[in-house]
């Protein structure tokens, strides 16, 4: 199966990344070359197999619900690009 | 004085310890060194001052006798590993002024048992690559040249400037991750030692992200027993990962120097691919014969759903980036780009923040989690990860202590020779490490011999779930009967 240049574009809006026209023929080339490359499991019989979910055979530890860090705001705003009053600064959402 | 950059990691420590020489003029040696290697681009940020105020301290502690078991050992950081105060961009221009307000665990640890830092490393961008030329410092080159031409070589991917910086004699060790390969194939690739450990071995927390069911940091050495015993210290619970085990690590420098007598060696056929090099295939048998004569029992085995490997790898780990990369939005931390709204400025600020092999990575990862698609692409590929990992269940039931592979397909390459194309192309480097992190088990590349072009060749030794000392005892048989490597000429200082 090969995709067209209008599902590059949407996978790309929905990704969140800006493409620009004159990138779309290549970005749908290289697409099209992995997914041809991952056509070749269809080939393998997988009747009755388990998706893997976790590669080492563990059971999630479980921690007592209590706060063990945090209380910082100078720290985790110390790299954002606009902040204001302790809070971050993004463009009006709600009109 | 022996120049105190040429040192094994063992003999900088021994000789410390031994007053020979004291952790500051370990740390001089190494920032001389890096300064007059600026043309291999192995570092991305030197920190000579930080190093010379961590070996001052390490002194004091030899002084004292009080000395931890990485007292005064320069090491370089990959740039993947966020390191408190100091600037880590996973080499991405997303995160180019980033710096971390917290230390990885991994680094912790090394810190914690008095490990110098040099600085941080070049890699590729997010750790995707094989090659480390997408990084957004630019390629880093390898020490070795082709005999007869001055051709510059890639040093192998992701872990590009780990691997360099070790080959070249640039630290004693440095820490690197491996998500399909990026720690064993540039060891390989620059004749060097390098062991990606079972999942769940080393805490992930603090490491930028990129697959997250198949990284796991390791270290990168010049040998076999210096990767045990900076494993020893990089390994270990830690609760802040949940999938971090919760068990005891062994002395993994104990496991070096033991007999591989009666031990069972696999081999798998399914390594033979199409196309691969008759230098290759013998220097595999050349492995295979080492591993006899040491006492080792050679059997063959079949690992049916190796070729299928790859392609599995190349929807979760694509799926799983894509996930992970989500958080690069311009808010919280990295580059912004403003646009007339907020969905403008995500989208401006990751088509100007990433490049061109994470942007192509995170468009296949969210095709193949997109509604209708899950089913045929992500969920059939971890199917077939299941039985890629029963594959080496049912090898280890049989009794196998260890499987022998080659490393990589071939020797290295020409910077620029395979990034124009097919990105596939490319993929198919980690063709034989890529199985490793599918079924999370440990692999280890350990320099096996040089080709007819005078360039490196490594074997691959792929261990049981949370047995990386059998792979450090065969390991160290191979590098003792392959012997010293002679190493380039340094002719980048």
């Amino acid at each position: 199966m090969s995709i067209d240049a209008a599902t590059v574009r949407r996978i790309a809006h929905l990704a969140r990344i800006k493409v620009e026209d004159g990138e779309i023929e290549r970005l749908q080339g290289d697409m099209n070359s992995i997914l041809g490359f991952v056509e070749q499991l269809k080939e393998v019989n997988i009747d009755g197999v388990e998706p893997m979910t976790s590669v080492t055979p563990m059971k999630l530890p479980m921690r007592e619900d209590k706060v063990t860090d945090g209380g910082d705001a100078k720290k985790v705003l110390m790299n954002a690009p606009a902040t204001e009053e302790g809070f971050y600064l993004v463009p009006k959402v709600v009109e | 004085m022996t120049d105190l950059t040429s040192l094994t990691l063992a003999e900088a420590r021994d000789g410390l310890r031994a007053k020979k020489f004291s952790a500051v003029e370990i740390a001089d040696a190494h920032i001389a060194a890096i300064e007059k290697a600026k043309a291999l681009n192995a570092y991305v940020l030197e920190t000579p001052e930080k190093a010379r105020a961590m070996a001052a301290e390490s002194d004091k502690r030899l002084k004292a006798g009080e000395a931890r078991p990485l007292e005064g050992i320069a090491l370089g950081v990959k740039d993947l590993f966020t390191t408190e105060g100091v600037r880590t961009t996973a080499c991405s221009k997303i995160l180019e002024n980033f710096v971390p307000p917290y230390e990885s665990t991994v680094t912790a640890n090394l810190w914690r048992d008095g490990a110098v830092m040099l600085g941080k490393l070049n890699n590729d961008e997010f750790a995707m690559g094989s090659s480390n030329e997408t990084s957004v410092f630019g390629p880093v080159v390898s020490p070795w040249q082709r005999k007869g031409s001055n051709a510059k070589l890639v040093p192998g991917g992701s872990s590009g400037g780990s691997a360099v910086a070790v080959a070249a004699n640039l630290c004693l060790g440095a820490t690197a991750t491996d998500t399909g390969g990026s720690i064993r194939q540039p060891a390989a690739f620059t004749g060097i030692v390098g062991i990606k450990p079972t999942y769940g071995r080393c805490s992930r927390w603090g490491i930028v992200a990129f697959a997250s069911s198949l990284d796991q940091a390791g270290p990168c050495t010049r040998t076999v027993r210096d990767a045990a015993i900076l494993l020893r210290s990089m390994a270990g619970h830690d609760p802040k990962d949940s999938t971090c085990i919760d068990m005891e690590v062994p002395d993994y420098e104990k496991a070096v120097g033991k007999s591989v007598k009666g031990m069972k060696i696999g081999i798998p056929k399914e390594y033979r691919v199409e196309g691969m090099p008759a230098e290759i295939e013998k220097l595999w048998e050349r492995g295979r014969a080492w591993l006899k004569n040491a006492g080792a029992e050679i059997v063959d085995i079949s690992l049916p759903h190796t070729k299928y490997a790859l392609p599995a790898y190349y929807i979760v780990a694509p799926a799983e980036a894509s996930s992970n990369l989500a958080r690069y939005d311009g808010v919280r931390y990295g580059l912004r780009v403003p646009g007339k709204d907020i969905l403008e400025q995500y989208e401006n600020t990751r088509s100007a923040g990433f490049g061109a092999e994470v942007k192509r990575r995170v468009l296949i990862g969210t095709y193949v989690l997109s509604a209708g698609y899950y089913d045929a692409y992500y969920l059939r590929a971890q199917k077939v990860r299941s039985l890629i990992k029963r594959d080496f269940e049912e090898a280890f039931k049989q009794g196998i202590h260890a499987v022998l592979t080659p490393a990589t397909p071939s020797a290295a390459f020409g910077i620029g020779e395979k990034s124009g194309g097919d990105p596939v192309e490319m993929y198919l480097n980690d063709v034989f490490t890529v199985t490793v992190n599918m079924a999370g088990l440990p692999g280890i590349a350990v320099p096996a011999g040089l080709d007819s072009f005078s360039l490196p060749l490594g074997l691959q030794l792929i261990g049981r779930p949370f047995d990386e000392e059998t792979l450090f005892t065969v390991g160290h048989v191979m590098e003792q009967a392959a012997g010293p490597i002679k190493r380039p000429d340094p002719w980048w200082s």
